[in-house]
């Protein structure tokens, strides 16, 4: 295959690529005010056409998605940019807006055209905090070109771009639990229905969207939709649900390999391919043993099935979760299953939000088992006891209001199922391993 | 009286333009009392619930809910610093990093060293895991940390 050339990292490596004159010596908003003189269902469909599913992780048709707004309505409408990017392993968000906050502001414009809002707020996790910086300048640039505020380019559209810092809560990252956490609220996530589209942010309509999926748009707009569709893999025709996976995916690669790395890529290419050609194999001229495929909430690869296109549908045959952020972690030979999910587990007891009991209590309770087994007391029991309290909590056993504890059982049932020996082993031992900066921790 | 300076409730107040009512400037409050005071106080919460128009209770129950602000009893030195524990950055040698600032500073996570001069904090996925393992040094990120590189950083401080 004929070597990808990046469109939505075409300019991250430019000198001064953050400036707008940058931007539009590239031909960045050479067509804006074309788009936004484009009837708003028109764009719509330009997006909707193209086949664009959400990046942030549940993989959602966007341009469906803008239909769901109720028609005629009064307004406001806002727009939410999600940028609270915070699944493990997951940084594209982060070098789009540090390195091209451009791109991503054009695909604020358009979007919020196509939706009918002049309001969007841009949720940016504490965190990212150079983000800030060059979000924050580039908005001021904008605002000071015409780019934003009253009449933009004489087209009579109005938009206001609100940057808001989180505090440091995974939950954000969940669409009800960021209007939340907007509204001034602890940030926990809301039952839908109904769904945002209907009543979000200050009950009024709302469109959640993420940084990528947001500079996919800018792409589409002026590329087309047959050019997004001419990418990526088409949907598979014994599954008439699969609305295919086009486009580029901009891959995180990071863990045991040489060359941790951020790579776009269309969208199908396999774990083995990223770990291979893109980040220099696995160090230490050792095997993997595990691949995460989209961030840990998705569960784990096994070193048999590698060869797994990483499209939206490819992870979920062999039992993982998803794509999610197309987040890659690899794990090596060396390393224990024991430790890997143990890390997982603590990272989702810590971030869950509390509201749901199954959720709370069923996170807290799996790292207390792997707490146990990693000193040396585990039984054999409780792996089972690990998939029966993982298997119980979630939205697909129906027992909390969002994913958060779906992508905290995944991770536990594909460790036990397809790593089972790993944890045998390490129980039959008795071994310790604890270090001292995981006893520091134990304080929390 | 209130306890927040004439300064902080003006910037207090430049937030409320852009959101539709008062009480989604919690954040942005707390934020800017937080970033000036490095605690927000028990005063200072009724302090932001009058400009807000909520009850101090409302603001306590949102800042409670984020470990990220913190009240006068765990006010923050002069300078935080988040070291990642999450998989990339534990694969690679994060959790020696934080053992390394421990000792530098003889604190356990989420304690403040006696001088005054540093908070030290584990942090979830930074969002860094290309130059992992890394650090938060109050907001600005470093990577490929090692215990020498850490070191070396921990001494300009």
């Amino acid at each position: 295959m004929a070597k990808f050339e990046p469109v939505l990292f075409a300019r991250i490596n430019k000198p001064d690529s953050t400036s707008l004159a940058t931007y539009k010596a590239d031909g960045g908003y050479a067509r804006i005010k074309e788009f936004l003189s484009m009837a708003p269902g028109d764009v719509t469909n330009v997006v909707k056409d193209a086949g664009l599913r959400g990046r942030g992780g549940a993989g959602f048709p966007c341009g469906l998605k803008w239909t769901f707004l109720p028609k005629d309505h009064p307004g406001p409408i806002y727009l939410c940019i999600n940028a609270d990017e915070s699944e493990p392993g997951t940084f594209n968000n982060r070098i789009l807006m540090e390195k091209d906050p451009h791109q991503l502001i054009e695909g604020i414009l358009i979007a919020c055209h196509a939706i009918r809002s002049s309001n969007a707020y841009l949720y940016l996790r504490y965190e990212y905090g150079r983000s800030y910086r060059v979000l924050d300048a580039a908005i001021r640039e904008c605002y000071a070109a015409g780019l934003l505020g009253k009449n933009i380019l004489g087209t009579g559209f109005n938009l206001d771009i609100v940057l808001h810092r989180g505090a440091g809560a995974y939950i954000c990252g969940e669409e009800t639990g960021l209007i939340e956490s907007l509204e001034g609220k602890r940030a926990w996530p809301r039952i839908k229905p109904p769904f945002p589209a209907i009543e979000g942010l200050f009950r009024k309509p709302t469109i959640v969207n993420n940084v990528e999926t947001l500079c996919c748009v800018t792409q589409i707009l002026y590329r087309g939709g047959a050019w997004f569709k001419s990418i990526g893999v088409p949907p598979d025709p014994n599954n008439p649900r699969d609305p295919g996976s086009y486009g580029p995916k901009l891959y995180c690669v990071s863990g045991h390999v040489n060359k941790p790395c951020c790579v776009e890529l269309p969208l199908g290419v396999t774990a083995r391919e990223l770990i291979e050609e893109h980040a220099g194999g696995v160090w230490k001229g050792r095997k993997a043993k595990a691949v995460v495929p989209g961030g840990i909430s998705m569960g784990f690869l096994s070193d048999k099935e590698l060869d797994t296109k990483l499209d939206f549908a490819g992870p979920g045959k062999v039992g993982c979760l998803g794509l999610g952020t197309a987040a890659v972690v690899v794990i090596d030979d060396q390393t224990s299953m024991v430790d890997v999910l143990f890390n997982c587990c603590r990272f989702m007891s810590h971030e869950s939000c509390g509201q749901c009991t199954p959720c709370r209590e069923g996170t807290a309770w799996m790292t207390k088992i792997l707490t146990r087994i990693r000193i040396g007391q585990g039984r054999l029991e409780d792996l089972d006891l690990l998939m029966e309290v993982a298997g119980s909590m979630g939205i697909i056993p129906g027992t909390t209001i969002c994913g958060l504890s779906d992508g905290a059982a995944w991770p536990v049932k594909n460790a036990i199922s397809k790593f089972r020996g790993d944890f045998e082993e390490y129980i039959n031992s008795k071994r310790a391993t604890e270090t001292s900066a995981q006893k520091l921790m134990e304080v929390h | 009286m209130s306890v927040l300076s004439e300064e902080l409730r003006e910037r207090i107040r430049q937030e409320f333009p852009k959101y539709p009512n008062k009480r989604a400037v919690t954040l942005p409050a707390l934020h800017i009392v937080h970033d000036a005071r490095r605690a927000v106080s028990t005063e200072a919460i009724v302090g932001i619930a009058e400009l807000l128009e909520l009850h101090p209770a409302e603001v306590h129950d949102t800042m409670s809910f984020y470990n990220f602000f913190k009240d006068e009893k765990h006010a923050l030195g002069n300078h935080r610093i988040w070291v990642c524990r999450s998989i990339s950055c534990m694969l690679r040698g994060g959790e020696e990093v934080l053992e390394k600032v421990c000792d530098k500073f003889h604190v356990h996570p989420g304690q403040t060293s006696a001088d005054g001069k540093v908070t030290l904090e584990f942090a979830e996925c930074l969002g860094a895991c290309e130059g992992a393992p890394c650090i938060l040094v109050d907001d600005e990120c470093h990577m490929d940390m090692n215990a020498e590189l850490v070191s070396a950083l921990i001494e300009k401080l």
